[in-house]
């Protein structure tokens, strides 16, 4: 027995897990599928004074086609999404960025709205909602509110969730043959946390020329990182390999000082965050019908 | 000490109700309490896989639940997997047959992750398999003779259901 002691409660609604949050003020953490916060107890880097449990709480596992758009619930598993029909045809990044993460025995377990709540710097989920525009549902005290992922992000494993709110629900949009996309990490080891990956979105206008590109990198910053100007400089360019060349030197000249650890050093991760852009940015422009190279 | 949370669980068929303690996780649960100790625990942060067993017909490190969040589920530990004669499952004999273990102590997470394998994918391909051994850590075997073992196993629960 790794964990210091905790309360344990496991409500059956939203409402009650919201008012042990409050009660405990910031002394209370979420306990969604356990692939992140039951390592961190188990090695006493975290010591809550309450454990919630949402394993009991009806209605936050689901995936629903709303609109356009996929609805799915936080306490879903990896492993729900990856198996959804409706995620596989409708939103192929979002099920390029969930068999990346871990193995099936985490995905067993892990869950959406674990995964965003956590915040690693060096997910999956969070750079996949930063590329898809993806809104997330949060219930708290004062009733619901839904943010950007952009601005749900704040810094390392820190998110805007307030100490009283719950994420309820990750929204993201379905996609066609019109949208272009790329997914693309390296880690020392499968199913390890990556050093460095990309998530693109890319659409073309009507004379062929890339519009609206995103890039969202992960495992190079405090959250996942847009390099801006490189997608100002893709924009109204027509697909290429040598424009995706350009631009995955650009990411790398652009990004801040990456982290430096054990895994890769700052300078490896600010080369390895340009040749994932790189990548992902061609297999998103391959997608969309553009003859480029798989070495691109 | 926290309060003792009551739960129910059936563990290789068998219903079981216990007291616990929030923070015990499922793993120290079933060896300590249950005695069942051929769960094997590594690195005990989800890393290693060695913990692994089923839940709810799912493969789940043992480590990274606490025993009351398995209430209510069903469980199957290695000691589930052969008969209750003693007779050895398909995979386990495939193990032995293609020395798929040296040390032992790595092979009930092997044997739990590739039972939950080989039920969703009778006959999976190396990539298959290796996704799902990559999740598995052996310290001496090599993985050539565990690659092999599972799709002896494969055959074996083929030709077994044919």
């Amino acid at each position: 027995m790794k964990p210091a002691p905790f309360e344990y409660l496991a409500p059956t609604s939203v409402g009650e897990a919201i008012a042990a949050l409050q009660e405990f003020d910031g002394e209370a953490k979420i306990l969604a599928g356990g692939q992140s916060l039951m390592p961190m107890l188990n090695m006493r880097l975290a010591r809550p004074g309450l454990v919630v449990d949402l394993r009991r709480v009806a209605d936050l596992d689901y995936i629903d086609e709303r609109g356009g758009r996929l609805a799915i619930g936080a306490m879903t598993t990896k492993r729900t999404v990856e198996r959804s029909a409706a995620v596989q045809t409708g939103q192929p990044l979002l099920h390029a960025a969930t068999v990346s993460i871990g193995h099936p025995q985490i995905r067993n377990r892990g869950t959406v709205g674990g995964s965003m709540a956590q915040a690693d710097p060096a997910a999956e989920y969070p750079a996949m909602a930063v590329a898809l525009q993806a809104t997330l549902k949060v219930v708290g005290p004062g009733g619901e509110r839904t943010l950007d992922a952009e601005d749900f992000f704040v810094t390392y494993l820190t998110t805007a969730l307030e100490p009283g709110e719950v994420l309820t629900e990750l929204n993201v949009p379905v996609f066609d043959t019109k949208n272009g996309w790329g997914f693309s990490e390296i880690a020392r080891r499968h199913g390890d946390f990556a050093m460095a990956g990309a998530a693109v979105t890319l659409t073309l206008d009507d004379s062929g020329c890339c519009a609206e590109p995103r890039i969202a990198l992960f495992g190079v910053g405090a959250t996942p990182v847009r390099p801006r100007t490189t997608e100002d400089s893709i924009r109204g360019q027509r697909p290429s390999e040598a424009l995706c060349q350009a631009a995955g030197k650009q990411v790398s000249e652009e990004i801040d000082e990456p982290l430096s650890d054990v895994h890769a050093s700052a300078d490896y991760r600010r080369n390895l965050a340009g040749v994932m852009a790189r990548r992902a940015l061609a297999d998103a422009m391959r997608r969309l019908g553009a003859d480029i190279a798989s070495t691109a | 000490m926290t309060a003792l949370v009551q739960i129910q669980l059936t563990v290789n068929g068998t219903s079981h109700e216990a007291h616990v303690e929030p923070r015990t996780t499922l793993a120290d649960f079933l060896r300590s309490q249950l005695a069942l100790t051929g769960t094997h625990l590594g690195c005990e942060h989800g890393v290693c896989g060695i913990c692994t067993i089923l839940v709810d017909g799912r493969a789940v490190r043992s480590c990274l639940m606490l025993a009351v969040q398995a209430d209510g589920s069903e469980i199957m530990t290695v000691e589930g997997l052969g008969g209750a004669d003693g007779k050895l499952h398909p995979i386990q004999e495939a193990f032995i047959e293609e020395h798929g273990l040296q040390c032992g102590f790595c092979t009930p997470g092997f044997l739990i992750a590739i039972y939950e394998l080989l039920k969703d994918n009778p006959s999976p391909d190396d990539a298959e398999i290796l996704d799902v051994l990559g999740g598995q850590i052996c310290r001496c075997t090599g993985y050539q003779s565990i690659l092999r073992a599972v799709h002896s196993a494969a055959a074996k629960l083929g030709a077994a259901g044919a």
